[in-house]
This record gives structure tokens, sequence and C-alpha cells, in this order.
């Protein structure tokens, strides 16, 4: 085979690793530089988006794969063994000199490394270790680092990647376990689910309080993982099932969804027909409802149901439950608040602050939201009630946009 | 009407001097004219040269967190009248507002500050009031500052220089940055770029102010040109390269970006020149991919495939090793409990051990660890097991379900009790482990245990404390499961039920030995 130059190397192992949707460079331990002998910090909470592609989607991390050799069969991914795609492979200093390259021109946050699998499961996550290894104790890098965990790899070389890494993920991808039996043979969803259970218990023992040896810092930021939405026949209830059930087991920060999207070199196992962007967007919506407003997934959707297109889900919550309103936003809780389309946490935060001072009017709910006009049925302020509005049977079309956003 | 010049477009100290004298006076906001001495553009800043990142410069983000008190004496340094005493309090959201409202571009700003300023003489609350007129503008403004701080943050970029290697400066490496910020941030984020870049030499020149840093300490000089700072970085070619291929072309979404990276920061990005033959190109790619065939995989590699399949180790014969108990569990599906648990539990401990305790199943931390009685009520046990005198490595531990059955509230797994029909699904796992371990002694806690131990409802308040004879030659006893000693909320009934709790457990151990 001929030898790739760096830049070759480069375009084919980050265009491979672009279907990862994880780009979040949040929730590292605090740190800096100060007093080392590398470069790096990470600020704790908001991670830094570098630079955005035309696909909207934030550049914050060196997003890579170690190699696309892969000896897996996954149906959806472009680097399947029986793809016939271009393949590369970077060498460990490669990565890391490209990583404190770019890192030190303030192009990215830090690396997300992630990789084929070549000979087996061991070998591949050694070689990731190495990359992580090199960074943190050959140049003291303190940036930001997300590894992927390769679910079969032996638990002491997993933990070393923790030890290493700020993030670490292991993606599902298939939510039913049927379709990954399926369209990805050699994934295993057990040893996927026991992975991400030991995880949790690492990332709780580094964060239990009152041991006189504090442990190190083992993936401060947790772990997360991604599924594709619309490469199998999983309805949005079972997805945000699985979604739930992953939050609850292994306390997961994240879950990303990733409208399936036509890849180059595709397998006839595959749909050909690609889901709406809009579909993924709601899929988040209803995320959200679950980890920052108190729905439960059963509330949301059915387990054999789709999400409503045309509009959020919790506006379909509410057209479905117009007992609970109109709300008081004068006197109401905040977890009733919550439940008002329209209103985000950050805007029920605020109207608690300010109605400790003053009677909450229409034009106050104006300035601290995007708009009255789709709040107005939901809600009872000092000089406003919905009346029969809350009511009317065209309630629905009254508050969807008249033009769907195109996605 | 009073003028009161400015000595720079962020001199926060004299604007805060010169107000407090206003107000001290009573000017009214309408009466004060605020301008900046444009004469003298580029003062020394009082806080500005040698300023350590940890040292707290002017609006540096350490800075904030050092005020404790809920509210903030409004005294500066200490005016030219020499007064001691602070005229006037003002709340801590209004000095830390006003911090951020003066580095905004708008030449509203002082006058808007010294409104508020007035105002909160007359009305303490008036920062809690965020949807007054002057409340909301000012806190746009900052937040408009926040966001221009964060940018800066993001879209800096640095082109490397290497200069003449000399004794002043043995790693002669540089790292110069133009950036152009939407407001006067400079200073303000300057410490952020030192905490990350601590061991490089690097400078940030813009149109306001530049910012240096030597390692071990920031400077500031007066705003510099754009052809002060480098032409290019040979890295920025890997850097375009990498910004093509992340792309993906069939999700399309122009606006988020333009929304996220506004075109005002689009000159300084070596990555945007690509953007318009991204887009151009987007569409023919996504319709050439899902317009081609799907492909057809070498044959190399559907040999090796099929190979791979038929060599796979067959697996379906009754365990009869402890080994293969912990890896049939795996893939056990004789009832559904499999598909929202981590993994089955097996039991642990001597394998010939002549003490087996079963108990219900596997909890949160179990289903997690693969191990049983490693959560709260294993610790309970432990500690009653070391009470009476029972060392746990000599027994060995079960329970009667190998998967953990829950159900989700919120973020949380509750534990919820197997159904008859699970525990008869997994008796077999049970009936395999008592069948290669042979203890002389089985103890069932709690109900499930005995359900499944004795193949038949037990009641175990009824029942406990005395050996009951087990078809296969074992002495069975039933008695509580620590998890319902943790339950019970009357403490004199926890502890009479602890107390019998160690004795049933002693006595299985006398009954073993």
């Amino acid at each position: 085979m001929a030898v790739l130059d760096l830049k070759t190397k480069l375009a084919i192992l980050s265009d491979a690793a672009k279907y990862d949707a994880s780009c979040a460079s949040s929730g590292g331990a605090k740190r800096d530089s100060l007093g080392g002998r590398g470069v790096g910090s990470v600020d704790g909470g908001m991670g830094i988006c570098h630079a955005y592609a035309p696909d909207g989607r934030c550049i914050s991390l060196l997003k890579l794969l170690l190699t696309n050799f892969c000896v897996y069969d996954c149906a959806y991914c472009v680097n399947r063994v029986s793809s016939n795609t271009a393949r590369a492979r970077f060498a460990v200093d490669e990565v890391v000199d490209l990583t404190l390259g770019f890192y030190k021109r303030n192009y990215i946050e830090g690396l997300f490394l992630s990789s084929g699998i070549i000979r087996n499961a061991d070998y591949t996550m050694e070689e990731m270790v190495r990359v992580a290894r090199s960074l943190r104790e050959v140049h003291d890098f303190r940036g930001y680092i997300h590894l992927k965990v390769i679910p079969e790899a032996s638990p002491a070389l997993v933990n070393q990647a923790a030890l290493y890494a700020d993030r670490v993920s292991i993606n599902i991808e298939l939510p039913k376990d049927e379709s990954l039996a399926r369209l990805a043979p050699e994934k295993d969803i057990a040893g996927i689910k026991k992975a991400m259970g030991a995880m949790r218990l690492g990332v709780e023992a580094g964060r239990e309080k009152g041991r006189k040896a504090r442990p190190p810092k083992f993936a401060p930021a947790g772990q997360s993982t991604q599924l594709i939405v619309g490469a199998d026949e999983a309805s949005d209830g079972a997805i945000l099932k699985r979604s739930a059930g992953l939050y609850g087991a292994y306390h997961l920060k994240r879950v990303y969804y990733s409208a399936f999207s036509p890849i180059p070199d595709s397998t006839a196992r595959l749909p050909l027909a690609r889901p709406p962007l809009m579909r993924e967007h709601r899929l988040y919506q209803a995320d959200g409802l679950m980890r920052f407003y108190g729905f439960d997934r059963a509330e949301i959707v059915g387990e054999d149901e789709d999400l409503d297109l045309a509009i959020d889900p919790k506006l379909a919550w509410a057209l479905k439950h117009r007992g609970d309103f109109p709300l008081d936003l004068n006197t109401a809780e905040r977890e009733r608040m919550l439940r008002v389309p329209g209103l985000g946490v950050r805007s029920v935060e605020r109207m608690l602050g300010l109605r400790r001072f003053k009677a909450l009017t229409l034009e106050d709910v104006r300035r601290l939201t995007r708009g009255v006009a789709k709040l107005k049925p939901f809600i009872v302020t000092a000089d406003w009630s919905p009346g029969a509005l809350t009511d009317k049977a065209d309630l629905r079309e009254r508050v969807t946009p008249t033009q769907m956003d195109l996605f | 009407m009073p003028t009161i010049r400015l000595a720079s477009e962020t001199d926060f100290a004299g604007w805060r001097d010169a107000a407090r004298g206003l107000r001290a006076r009573g000017v009214p906001p309408e009466a004060a004219i605020w301008t900046v001495d444009a004469a003298d553009l580029f003062s020394p800043h009082p806080e500005g040269e040698g300023d350590h990142p940890k040292g707290g410069g002017g609006g540096s983000p350490d800075d904030a967190e050092q005020r404790g008190s809920p509210s903030t004496a409004f005294r500066g340094p200490p005016p030219p009248t020499g007064e001691e005493k602070p005229l006037f309090t003002v709340p801590r959201e209004f000095v830390e507002l006003a911090d951020a409202v003066i580095l905004h571009r708008s030449d509203e700003r002082f006058s808007l500050l010294y409104r508020l300023l007035w105002r909160l003489g007359r009305e303490p609350n008036l920062m809690r009031i965020v949807t007054d007129p002057d409340v909301a503008k000012a806190r746009a403004f900052a937040k408009a500052v926040s966001l221009a701080e964060h940018k800066m943050k993001a879209f800096v970029r640095f082109r490397l220089v290497t200069g003449a290697k000399d004794a002043a400066a043995p790693d002669p490496k540089t790292y110069v940055a133009w950036f152009e910020p939407a407001h006067r941030v400079t200073e303000a984020t300057a410490p952020f770029f030192a905490r990350r870049f601590a061991n490089m030499r690097f400078s940030i020149l813009t149109p306001d102010v530049c910012a240096h840093w030597d390692m071990r300490a920031l400077a500031f000089t007066p705003g510099a040109d754009p052809a002060d700072a480098p032409g290019e970085d040979s890295l920025e070619d890997y850097w375009r390269t990498y910004y093509a291929a992340i792309f993906n072309p069939a999700r399309l979404k122009i606006g988020a970006m333009q929304k996220e990276m506004p075109k005002r920061y689009w000159r300084n990005l070596p990555e945007v020149a690509l953007i318009p033959e991204l887009i151009a190109k987007a569409e023919a790619r996504t319709t050439a991919m899902v317009g081609q065939a799907p492909s057809t995989p070498s044959r190399r590699v559907v040999r090796a495939v099929q190979r791979a399949a038929r060599d796979a180790p067959y697996d379906g014969l009754a365990p009869t090793t402890l080994e293969a108990i912990a890896a049939g569990l795996q893939m056990c599906r004789r009832c559904d409990l499999y598909k929202d648990a981590t993994q089955g539990v097996a039991g642990e401990g001597a394998a010939h051990a002549r003490l087996m305790f079963v108990g219900e199943q596997p909890g949160d931390q179990e289903d997690l660890a693969g191990r049983p009685f490693v959560g709260p009520a294993g610790q309970m046990f432990d500690r009653a097991l070391a009470e009476a005198g029972v060392p746990r490595d000599q027994a060995y531990v079960t329970n009667a379900v190998k998967h953990f059955k829950h159900e989700l509230r919120g973020k949380r797994r509750l534990h919820k009790t197997p159904a008859t029909g699970e525990v008869t699904a997994c008796r077999g796992w049970l009936d395999a482990e008592r069948r290669i371990v042979r203890p002389r002694v089985i103890v069932a806690l709690g109900a499930t245990a005995a359900l499944s131990v004795f193949g038949k409802p037990t009641a175990v308040a009824k029942l406990r404390g005395q050996a009951l004879q087990l078809p296969d030659q074992a002495q069975g006893l039933v008695t509580f499961h620590p998890a319902y000693l943790l339950r019970l909320p009357d403490p004199n009934a926890r502890a009479e039920a602890y107390g019998q709790f160690v004795e049933d457990l002693a006595l299985a151990w006398k009954l073993a030995a």
C-alpha cells in the first residue's frame, strides 16, 4: 500500500469520525496550565465551540479515528469491514502532534479519539490509551480528552482510559437489541451494558467524599452514548425508553441522537430513505423534558408511538392536558410552571425571582420569554386571563407556527 | 450641565468616582454628560501592567468570586476630598453588572449606568426587577459583553512566529493573533488565555489594546493594526483540511452555523474561506451518496464472515461448573428481566461451601458490579455476619433471581419484587448452583428466596429460627432479608429483628459446622 501523507490521513480519518454527533467539551474538572510544563485548561461549566461547520454543528474537539480499518461489519457504518472506503491509520505521535499543534493555535478544546477495531479490542484500546498517556504524561496536556471506549476491552485498559480522559463514551447506536443483532452483529449489548455499569461505579468512587486518599479523577465529565435514529424501525417511544433506562442505570451525562445520514458506499441492509432532521430535533426536545423538566417518558410518548413532528413535545402534552391550564404564573409552583409550553427553565427561574417583588404582567412575561402569543392560552397573569381560549377546539392550529421550520 | 471626561473607554474606576460624586451632589441623570478623553486613548492602565492572571486584573473571572458581601460599599480608591466613609451602598448585582456593561461599545453605557445608580437611591430592589426597561437594557449589554468574551475565547486564532534565538529568549517561539472583539473585552479575557497557554509566549493584537504574555505576567500595549500580525501559519492548511472533512454534506444547516459564528468574525478565521464551496457542493455529494447503488463487499470479506459464524462456540449444554453458570446467565432469556438489567449476577464464594445464603435479587449496585450483596443491604449483611461470627468467604452467597428487576422513577431505578413466574424461570440456575456447591445448610433470606429454595410460599416470620428439611439432604432455614431490616421504620422493631437475624445466621453456621 502506498504511504499516505499526514494531510491525506487527516482527511480520511476525520471524515470517518464525523458521524459521531458528540463534540461537547463541557463538564471536565476545572484546571489550567499555570505551574505545569504544557498547555491546556478546562473551565468546568460551559464548553467552547471554536468553529461551526455548514451543517450547523459545533467544532470543539479534534474528532479523529485512530484508524478506520475495522474488523466489525456494522451496516450503518462507513468503516465496516465490508465497505470499500479508503483506509488509513495514524501513528500515535501523529495524533499527539496534531492535537498539540491545533490546540496551541486555539483551534480546539482538545481531542475526541475513536477507532475502528483492529486485531482485537485490547490492542485497539491500548493504542488509544497510548495517545492519551503521551498527551497527559509526556506533554502535560491539560485540555479536554474524550475517549471512545471499546466495551470488549479488558477492564484494566478501560480503567486507564477513564483516568486520562475527561469523558468516555460507548455508542449503542441502535435503540433495539434485535436491530443491533441484525445490523451490528459483532456488537454485544450485554458487554456494552456491563462496561457502562463498571464506568458508573468508577465515576462514583472517584467522586466519593470523605475518603482519606482521594482517588484520581476518573472521567470527571462522565459518560455519554449515541443512538442512530431512522436506521431501524424503532419508534420514538422505544428510543426514549432506551434513553430513560440508560440515564437511570448508568447516569449518562448525555444521550446523543443522530438522524441516520446517508453514507458513501452504503449496504443493502439499510433503508435508503433518510429520516427528517426534525425527528432528531424532537427527540432532543423530549430528552430535555425528561432530564430538566420532570417529565417521565410515558407522559411524553407511548412505547410504540412517534413524536408529533409538527409541534414540540411539551406543547403536544399540554394540548392533551388542558385541564391543568391556564396556570397562574404569580402563584404556581415551579414544577407546574416548567410544564407550560414555551417556558424554559431559565424563564421560570427569572419569573420566580421577579414575582417576589411585583405581580407578573403580560409585559413581564414578554420580556422574559421568546414571545407570548403561544403562551397566552396557557397562562394567567395580573392583567391577563385566557377565558375560553384554553378549551377552544382549534387551539392546536392557533398555537402551531403557520410555517413549519425547515431543517 | 456637568461634563465628565473619563480617562479611557473602559475606565470603570473613573466612572465610579464621578458617578458617586454626582449622586451625592444630587445631579439627576439627564443633567450629566459623559465623554471619553479622546486625546488620551491609551492612558497607563491602573491595573494593567504586570498583571498576573491569578492576581486579579480589571475584570478577570477570579475577581467576581472575591466579592463576598451581599452589598458593596460604593467606595473606590479614596476620592480627592479625602472622605473616609462610604457615601452609600449599592447591591452587589449592580457593581457586577456595571463591571461588564462598561465594556460595551454603546455610547449610552455611562449614562445608562448612572441612571440606574440614581434610581437605586429610591428603588433599592431595582436590580431585581429584571423586566424594568433600564435594567433589561443593562442586562442585555452585559449579556452581549459576556457573549463577546466567549466568542473571543473561541475565535482567536494564533499564528506561530519563530524569531532569532538569543540569550534573552532561549525559546524563540511566539504565537501571535489578530482579533477584532465585538466589545472591549480584550483585557477581561486575556487572563483566560494566560491560564490556558501558561507555558507559551503569545500576543493578542486588537484595534483597542494588545495583550502580551511572557510566561510570567500579562502586559497591555495600545491598539494595533492587522499588518502587525503574521500573515499565515503552516498548520492552517491542516486545520482547513479538518474543517472540510468533518462537515457532513447530508445535513446542511447554514442558518444554525451563522447564528453561532456571526459574519463579523469571519475575516480572521482561516477556515471560513472554504464555506461557499462546501455549501455549493453539498447537495450534489448527498444526491450522489443516496443515488449510489449499495456496494458489494469483496468476496474475501464475505468468506471470512461465514467462517467466523461456523466456528462460533456452541453453547447450550446444562452447566456443570460455576463458571459455566456465570457465563450462561449472560445468555439467559427465560424471562424478560435481562432486557433492562445490566447483567446476570451469579453467586460468589467458596466452591464447596457448607453454608449457602440465597437472597432475593441483585439491586442497583449489584447490577452494575456483577457481584451479589455489595450494595447497602450487602453492607448490613456483612455486619450481621461478622457479629454472628460467620466468615463470608467460607460461605456461598447468591440470589433467587439473577437479574435486577426495577422500575424507573425519574432518574432512579427502584427495586421491584420479582413475580412468581420470574422466580420459577430462574430456579434452574439456583438448582444448578445447589447441585454443584452441595451445601449442608441453605439460608433463604426473605420470602422470595424462601419461595425459590422451598418451592412453595413459606412464612418467614413464623418459620424463622428452626431447621427445615430440604429434599436434597440439605437443611433449610428462613430469615429476614437484610433490605427488610433497612426499611423497618420503627427503631425498636428494627433492633429486635436485627437481633433475631444475627441469631439465625449464628444458628446456620452452627448447623453447617
